[in-house]
């Protein structure tokens, strides 16, 4: 499985993406922002966290604009998977990719800490190793993870099945306390209607390797599932 | 040329944290009189352009495209023709 | 002779009338303006050292693993397989009193600098702060702005700030302390240093553009300033992360190439420092023009253009003909390498502007600023602290130590600092294997299994009481740190922030504080590598409690060892290894309870501190270690409950009541003393252990249920300790 991970001036979680895909026994390679490569034979596209540009303006505001993202549109039309994490989800949204829109954690501070989620459609090429209902853990990171859509656009990812990820209590419920930046219904991913397109806050490459961090090993699935998608799919694109 | 003073305000009715937060301190400080902050961007800079008209639908185009985000910010602006080529 | 006019001259440049003289003698002619302002900042306390070198010479710098000691940008050590581990540490604390959000985060910028310079990739952040009392509502705005510039800054970045120590005392009320530390990683043979070597060789400044930035109001000359231009000059240094993660990823890509002799960081002083420094080093000199170096200002002077303290750049000298090189990996990061000189043969700093000299000095005469002695004077209010008597301080009723156990787990400084730490990006890389929070961090070194256990030391409280003492204390803390997280301590870098050393009583702590560290360092093997001094740290005359951080690195030969200090399993036994005295002298109990900041100090036998800690060393190599946790402030109370904290897994501790007394048994800061869990199976090999190293050890209890319990004296549920200490910051940071 090859995985391509696009890198802008100021991504830096390119390199935990990398380690991931490794790590799970996969190749992934290095995309420039600024060439214009055909992205058809990768398997997936990761989009990474960080500060692409700096975040200045607007988080993900002025990466959308690189070549490399044209590529991935024509890719994505492809139904090419595309993964945006944290930066990579806002740039996503930036680009008109996924709906809504991202503010200022509500604190208004960058926090980074593991929290609890709840797989809310298991029938997406993401997340097709969870359960419906299954509560994970990730780490998050960010300052600017308050996910915002309008309730008209809030109803049509609930009855489309786009949200894919909310943050909840370690026991599942949906709370206040739970959300850790003040999202809409504390949504911390969706994807596209198609759904070949993913935007999440928290770092599943972070949570694949269980001697680091408190252990927690539950990114591996999020991966696991594109591959096992992109393997029943028999590694060609659709 | 044009000088152009761009206003980039979160849309009505949407919580902007940054202008809650200001507010809250402004209020905790014993300014219980104050409401409706609205904290957004200013950006000030100038455009060459043949006349006014085709000055403002650069910016229009400018705002669409990337200075503001449509789905949380609303804009404004003055255009002022100033010396200079 | 002195006249009013050279008066003025040297009061705006800060030099003394003696110091004037030996450059007179160095030149054999007068300096002109210029020539005398770069002496000005060359000579400054800052880049100099001119009271502390004496002093700093005198600590011990070498041992079996380092590469590099203390003269580069940072120390180096060697760590196996080929690998050296680049670290050091610096304070910006002035900066940060001024405008805490830049100030903080241009500091962070400067360390990890300092790392990448010398070919390393920075893999960590630690952040030693001290602040003021968090009940002074300015005191709070300094707090929260220093930790989101540091967190702003290094998460941007995407290096991890994986530890460091937060504390509150009234002596850094107007003067706060930001001291970071930056760890970086790199294959031994790709080091480089700051040497501009190779006669004819170019040079050039690579990064941002330079602007007048951090040129300091007071040192701006009259007669080159009006009124208008004045505000036009920021003497803030405003930091770029974003630049800096190019100018970083520009920089390691350059010098992985293997065209790069010598470069290095544009810190305090600029272009002067670093490229006097470069060529001193390398026993050259460097002919610049000015007018080549990109400008972000109109009409920049050659003063402006060295003395610009402007974030973001570096100066570099790669091996001629390799111009191109260096150009074209900068363009692709968007970044400006523009040659604006050469090595030279002469050993002169040549500084022109459009081809004009306008200054022509020896390098070396630059770097080599006058070394004072100054006078050294024992505080009077030594007197006082050592013949203080506990037995004035009433010892509690039994019924009074589970609000006091409370009391001190919501306190400021021993309460949790997630606050802090859940700001900073700690997992970035995916390299964290011990979490902020613990004694000290463990990072993986890339590409091995290999980890570094990282801290930053200090308890300044102790070292205000004793500065001989409580030196030696702060090195055997970060030792015992590094010990209880898993690792070997291999070396320490060394921040030293002190107030005014040319008042005796001051420099009596500073001289008697290096002194401390050199017998600690010396019998616990871990050399001093390079690190800061930072002087004058006073406010309306009250210097700060003397603080000498200790930054320390230790090796982990695998991560799989790494040990935390939370409580694993029920029914794990617990044993403390060290002995409890009645010591309560410099605590935070007597501090906090009795509002008493005085008294003797814990003793400190580095013999027996190298023995236990020798002890868990051989116990985690053999995997026998659960949990290990330092007895530091707060005793063995508070260390016992922070070890119930993150599992939620009480105890039920006994201990013998024998001649201690209560108080000091539970919350005293005896030295030496390590906590640690292990699986009833291990009891014999641990004992063996034990024994094998003649270390005393006690079992105090087993890990039990969901509450607290020490002997008749505490009995507390996990949850109830928990919330008050998680709680009391956010708490008091949430008010206005």
């Amino acid at each position: 499985m090859r995985f391509g991970i696009i890198v802008f001036p100021g991504s830096n979680c390119d390199h935990d993406c990398k380690y991931a895909v490794e790590y799970l026994g996969h190749t992934a390679e290095y995309l420039w922002h600024a060439d214009h490569q055909d992205l058809t034979d990768y398997d997936c596209i990761i989009i990474p966290g960080g500060f692409s540009y700096g975040d200045y303006l607007r988080a993900g505001a002025i990466a959308r604009f690189a070549n490399m993202m044209e590529q991935v549109r024509k890719f994505a039309e492809k139904s090419g998977l595309v993964i945006g994490i944290c930066n990579g989800f806002q740039i996503l949204l930036e680009a008109g990719l996924l709906p809504g829109a991202m503010q200022k954690n509500r604190s208004l501070k960058f926090q980074c800490e593991y929290r609890s989620m709840v797989i809310e459609n298991a029938d997406s090429p993401f997340t097709n190793t969870l359960d419906k209902g299954e509560v994970i853990q990730l780490p998050i990171a960010h300052g600017e993870g308050n996910y915002y859509i309008d309730p008209e656009g809030l109803s049509n990812l609930e009855a489309n099945g786009q949200v894919l990820l909310r943050y909840t209590t370690p026991t599942g419920e949906v709370t206040d306390r739970a959300n850790p930046n003040g999202s809409v219904s504390n949504i911390a991913g969706i994807c596209n209607e198609e759904r070949n397109i993913f935007g999440l806050m928290p770092h599943p490459e972070r949570a694949v390797d269980s001697r680091l961090g408190n252990g927690c090993v539950d990114g591996r699935k999020i991966l696991e599932s594109i591959i096992t998608y992109r393997t029943e799919k028999g590694g060609v694109q659709c | 040329m044009f000088k152009i003073e761009l206003k980039v305000m979160p849309r009505k009715g949407i919580l902007n944290p940054q202008s809650t937060a200001v507010k809250n301190g402004l209020k905790a400080m014993g300014y219980d009189n104050v409401d409706n902050l609205e904290m957004g961007k200013f950006m000030e800079f100038t455009i060459k352009a043949a006349d006014r008209a085709e000055a403002e639908a650069y910016v229009e185009e400018m705002c669409k495209r990337l200075l503001a985000n449509p789905v949380i910010e609303d804009y404004t602006y003055q255009i002022y023709q100033v010396e200079g080529e | 002779m002195l006249t009013v006019d050279l008066q003025e001259k040297l009061a705006f440049n800060g030099l003394k009338f003696e110091e004037y003289q030996k450059i007179l003698d160095m030149l054999g002619r007068e300096p002109n303006d210029l020539e005398l302002a770069l002496y000005g900042v060359m000579w400054s306390e800052h880049c100099s050292y001119k009271h502390s070198k004496a002093q700093l010479k005198t600590l011990p710098t070498q041992s079996e693993c380092v590469l590099q000691g203390p003269g580069e940008n940072a120390g180096i050590i060697g760590i196996g397989d080929g690998m050296a581990a680049v670290f050091k540490i610096e304070s910006h604390n002035h900066p940060s009193a001024i405008e805490p959000y830049q100030g903080a985060a241009t500091g962070v910028g400067g360390i990890v600098r300092d790392v990448f310079t010398m070919g390393a990739r920075p893999i960590a952040l630690l952040n030693s702060l001290r602040f003021g009392n968090l009940d002074n509502e300015h005191v709070r705005y300094i707090f929260g702005g220093v930790v989101a510039g540091i967190a702003d800054y290094g998460n941007c970045l995407g290096i991890p700030t994986v530890g460091g120590e937060t504390y509150f005392n009234k002596s850094y009320q107007g003067n706060p302390l930001v001291n970071a530390m930056c760890l970086g990683v790199m294959p031994v043979k790709e080091m480089v240093t700051g040497s501009a070597s190779g006669i004819g060789n170019p040079v050039m400044v690579v990064g941002a553009a330079t602007g007048r930035d951090g040129i300091k109001g007071a040192s701006f000359a009259s007669e080159e300033l009006s009124a208008e231009s004045e505000e036009k000059r920021p003497s803030v240094q405003v930091g770029d992360p974003f630049m800096e993660k190019l100018l970083m990823e520009a920089c390691l890509e350059l010098i992985k190439t293997g065209v790069v002799v010598g470069i290095q960081d544009m810190g305090a002083a600029g272009l002067a420092s670093s490229s006097c420094e470069m060529a001193s080093r390398a026993g050259t000199g460097i002919e610049l023009d000015v007018a080549l170096v990109p400008a972000r200002e109109k009409e920049m002077t050659p003063y402006d253009f060295m003395l610009s303290e402007s974030q973001e750049r570096m100066l570099v000298v790669p091996k001629k003909g390799c111009e191109a090189k260096v150009k074209e990996i900068f363009d692709r990061w968007g970044l400006n390498a523009v040659v604006v000189g050469q090595v030279t043969a002469d050993g002169n700093l040549t500084i022109k502007e459009d081809g004009v000299i306008a200054a022509r000095v020896p390098a070396a005469s630059l770097a080599d600023a006058p070394v004072y002695h100054p006078e050294s004077v024992r505080p009077a209010y030594l007197d006082a602290v050592e013949s203080f008597e506990l037995s004035q301080v009433r010892i509690p009723e039994t019924d009074e130590y589970n609000d006091i156990l409370i009391e001190l787990l919501a306190s400021p400084n021993l309460s949790s600092k997630a606050w802090v730490y859940q700001q900073y990006d700690h997992m970035v890389r995916s390299n964290t294997v011990v979490l902020p929070g613990s004694d000290a961090a463990v990072v993986r070194v890339e590409g091995t299994d290999r980890g570094l256990a990282v801290t930053t030391d200090c308890n300044s409280r102790f070292c205000y009481l004793n500065p001989y003492q409580g030196t030696m204390i702060a090195v055997a803390e970060a030792a015992r740190n590094v010990v209880c997280s898993g690792g070997k301590p291999l070396a320490i870098t060394d921040g030293m922030n002190f107030g005014n050393p040319e008042k005796p009583e001051i420099f009596y702590q500073f001289r008697e504080s290096i002194a401390g560290m050199r017998a600690a360092c010396q019998a616990l093997n871990t050399p001093v590598t390079g690190g800061n001094v930072s002087f004058y740290n006073e406010h309306s005359g009250q210097a700060i409690y003397p603080t000498p951080i200790i930054g320390m690195v230790g090796l982990l030969e695998n991560i799989e060892d790494a040990v935390t200090m939370d409580f694993k399993d029920e029914g794990d036994l617990i044993f403390l290894i060290g002995e409890t005295k009645e010591e309560l002298g410099g605590s935070e109990y007597l501090s906090l309870i009795h509002g008493l900041e005085t008294g003797q100090l814990p003793e400190l036998d580095l013999n027996l501190e190298k023995a236990i800690q020798q002890t868990v060393i051989e116990a985690v190599q053999q995997k026998i270690i659960k949990s290990a946790h330092d007895c530091a402030e707060g005793g063995l109370a508070v260390a016992l409950a922070e070890s119930t904290m993150a599992n939620g897994l009480g105890a039920e501790i006994e201990i013998e009541d024998g001649e201690v007394r209560s108080d000091a048994v539970l919350f005293g800061e005896s030295q030496s003393r390590i906590i640690v869990t292990i699986a009833g199976k291990d009891l014999n090999l641990f004992m063996q252990i034990c024994s094998a190293n003649t270390v005393p050890v006690q079992r105090i209890g087993q890990v039990k249920g969901d509450e607290l319990k020490i002997n008749d004296w505490i009995n507390a549920r996990v949850e109830l300790l928990k919330l008050q200490w998680q709680e009391a910051i956010p708490c008091i940071m949430s008010q206005r």
